[in-house]
């Protein structure tokens, strides 16, 4: 029996522990912020009012949840029925990554216990406004667009059906508010045009936050889907992300288009010919994380390489990482007080704290919901 | 009412730093734990316990040497303020008179008004939890002092005159004046030919004149638009446009994939 028990408890995987632990921290920060204020947890100070969370948690956070909007179109708005099979844990990441965006926000917000004061104070000049409606209906969205999995572990029929008469409207909107959200997050900086670098600076910031993020969304279902297919020891849909990845090269070449003809169209193409941090990610972000993707998803044998995809996905979300940190962190300074921040310890501690929830709550989810199934069940007589 | 104004003559400024000890004593801010950090600037900026700074700078006198260039910091009380644009739930606002101000029970701690300020005056308590409950301080512009009848508190302290209250239009004109009289009195040198405020980012409330170009001060270089000039426009165009365009796009892909879908089916069938 006691052998019996011990064997038992050995059956909590270590990773889980390590995630737990880390939570743990987390949390532990969050008590030290709630007493004692953001200042106590992290270098953020009056001249850089944002910084890891904002550009990481936030920026980077919604754009990698944008697989769900994307494969959701695909799926029930463009007809591409094949795709159904990544579709749930597709929607699974992004639900997870807008929780996980809320999570970090109520520690970064100065009054988070006041959040929902924008839903009773309106000022729709401000493109925050913006963000935080899309945050607050695309994350009702997506838990709708998950519910089927909860309601189908428990048997629950009516409002299965429910959701599923509703499933076109859901996607319609789901799209619409994402593509609003990823634009607004790039809005956000066009408030900026003395203090970003011209480089980096143009009034088309939320054409080019939308167009990245309608690549990384079929990157991060091949990132996904590659780590799960490890993790949970299941087949790889191979042939449906190298479909998937078709796209990108597309959608990446029309942001290259974009963001070229922006800096010709101001004329200021020779400021990428000088050597500076500013023009170095420039030419990083595109040569390394734009061109290189282009091409190898071009590649048939690429396509056809588990590995390859998913490096090639992983320089991909490389992109939007190196773009949202350029735009909201790295090239934004006043001249007079250019601050050298770099993020405290703590709050390194309450991101990872928080992808590691992210992560544990995925792995419970591919434990105890449906989450890999071939074909969702139909309904009779559709 | 017609708007006031504060005009800040450089010139005239000694440095005395009497306005922003008068800003404490009015509002009751307590002191700043300081630390030398090699200049006579002190503390660096403004933050949420120094509303009003006096900035000291060392620029070159084109002989070689240094001169002190004093610049008065706080909030510039915006005509058209990207922070009243930027707050989402409407905690800034710009009243009728001029001031900007503040509603402390409606912040939610975004700090995006910290981020669009061209001016880097809003600042946060950063060292307020969740029961002291932080909020965005900066420069009032003495609203109660000045629905009262009175001066600022800065203002009614200076010692020399180069702070003084009156109505925006009124401030112009004696600048503009103050200016010209400097030239035609072969003293070109006390003013550069500009009153900064006049036009930056739409016009502001505190309005500089003075000896030494106004980057020098670490004054931005601002256009005539207002700062959020870009975000209302997407605001009130783009993400309308936007919003429709994408409700009524995805239907109608939706609609013809679907009929096309079922043709197709059909003619297999």
């Amino acid at each position: 029996m006691i052998r019996g028990i011990a064997l038992r408890r050995l059956s909590i995987p270590p990773a889980v522990i390590v995630l737990l632990g880390l939570m743990a921290i987390g949390c532990v920060v969050a008590v030290i912020r709630y007493v004692n204020g953001i200042g106590a947890i992290s270098n953020l100070d009056d001249s850089t009012g944002w910084g890891l969370w904002i550009s990481f948690d936030l920026l980077c956070g919604v754009a990698l949840a944008a697989g769900a909007f994307v494969t959701a179109s695909f799926v029930y708005l463009f007809g591409q029925e094949k795709y159904r099979p990544v579709l749930r844990p597709a929607i699974l990441t992004g639900f997870l990554g807008y929780l996980m965006v809320i999570v970090a926000l109520m520690v970064d917000l100065g009054r988070p216990e006041r959040i929902w004061y924008l839903i009773i104070f309106w000022n729709y000049h401000s493109v925050m406004f913006e963000v935080g409606w899309c945050v607050m209906l695309y994350t009702f969205v997506l838990a709708l667009e998950f519910s089927p999995l909860v309601f189908e572990r428990f048997g629950l029929e009516a409002p299965r059906r429910l959701i599923h008469a509703l499933i076109i409207p859901l996607a319609i909107a789901g799209a619409t508010l994402s593509t609003l959200h990823q634009s607004s997050l790039g809005s956000l900086y066009t408030i900026l045009p003395d203090q970003l670098n011209k480089i980096w600076y143009t009034p088309l910031l939320p054409l080019m936050f939308w167009l990245t993020a309608v690549a990384v969304g079929p990157a991060m279902v091949i990132v996904e889907s590659s780590i799960s297919s490890r993790v949970f020891r299941r087949g790889l849909e191979l042939d449906l992300l190298s479909g998937l990845a078709r796209v990108i090269p597309f959608v990446l070449a029309a942001y290259a288009v974009v963001k070229i003809g922006d800096l010709a169209g101001s004329g200021e193409l020779d400021l990428l010919t000088k050597w500076n941090l500013a023009a170095g990610l420039w030419w990083l972000e595109m040569i390394g994380f734009v061109l290189l993707p282009i091409v190898l998803f071009s590649l048939p044998a690429v396509r056809r390489s588990s590995t390859w995809l998913l490096f090639s996905a992983l320089l991909v979300v490389s992109e939007v990482v190196l773009s949202r940190f350029a735009v909201s962190l790295i090239n934004l300074s006043r001249p007079d007080f250019s601050v050298r921040y770099l993020p405290h310890p703590m709050e390194f501690a309450i991101t990872i704290s928080v992808i590691s929830a992210g992560v544990l709550a995925f792995g419970l989810v591919a434990r105890y919901l449906p989450l890999f199934v071939e074909h969702a069940p139909e309904p009779a007589g559709k | 009412m017609a708007k006031v104004a504060i005009l800040f003559d450089a010139f005239k400024c000694t440095g005395c730093r009497g306005c922003q000890v008068a800003c404490k004593q009015w509002w009751g801010l307590p002191a700043e734990v300081t630390h030398n950090t090699g200049s006579y600037q002190n503390p660096p900026r403004v933050s949420a316990n120094t509303w009003l700074l006096m900035e000291f700078r060392e620029v070159d006198d084109g002989d070689g040497g240094g001169r002190w260039a004093f610049r008065r910091y706080a909030c510039m009380h915006c005509l058209h303020p990207a922070c009243v644009s930027a707050c989402p739930v409407g905690a800034l606002h710009k009243t009728e008179e001029g001031p900007v101000l503040y509603h402390a029970d409606r912040c939610i701690g975004c700090r995006y008004c910290m981020i669009a300020c061209p001016f880097d005056v809003p600042t946060f308590q950063w060292n307020k939890g969740l029961f002291e409950g932080a909020v965005i301080q900066k420069c009032r512009f003495c609203s109660d002092r000045i629905s009262a009848g009175l001066e600022p508190a800065c203002v009614h302290t200076c010692p020399t005159g180069a702070l003084e209250f009156g109505e925006r239009d009124e401030l112009i004109a004696v600048a503009e004046a103050r200016i010209a009289e400097a030239r035609t009195r072969g003293h070109p040198e006390r003013y550069v030919n500009h009153v900064y405020g006049k036009e930056e980012a739409g016009g502001t409330s505190l309005l500089y004149i003075g000896p030494h170009r106004f980057e020098e001060l670490g004054m931005p270089q601002l256009g005539p638009e207002p700062i959020q000039e870009k975000t209302e426009g997407i605001m009130t165009k783009a993400t309308p446009t936007v919003l429709v365009g994408m409700l009524v796009g995805l239907s109608g892909i939706y609609w013809v994939v679907k009929r096309r879908q079922e043709m197709m089916g059909k003619k297999r069938g």
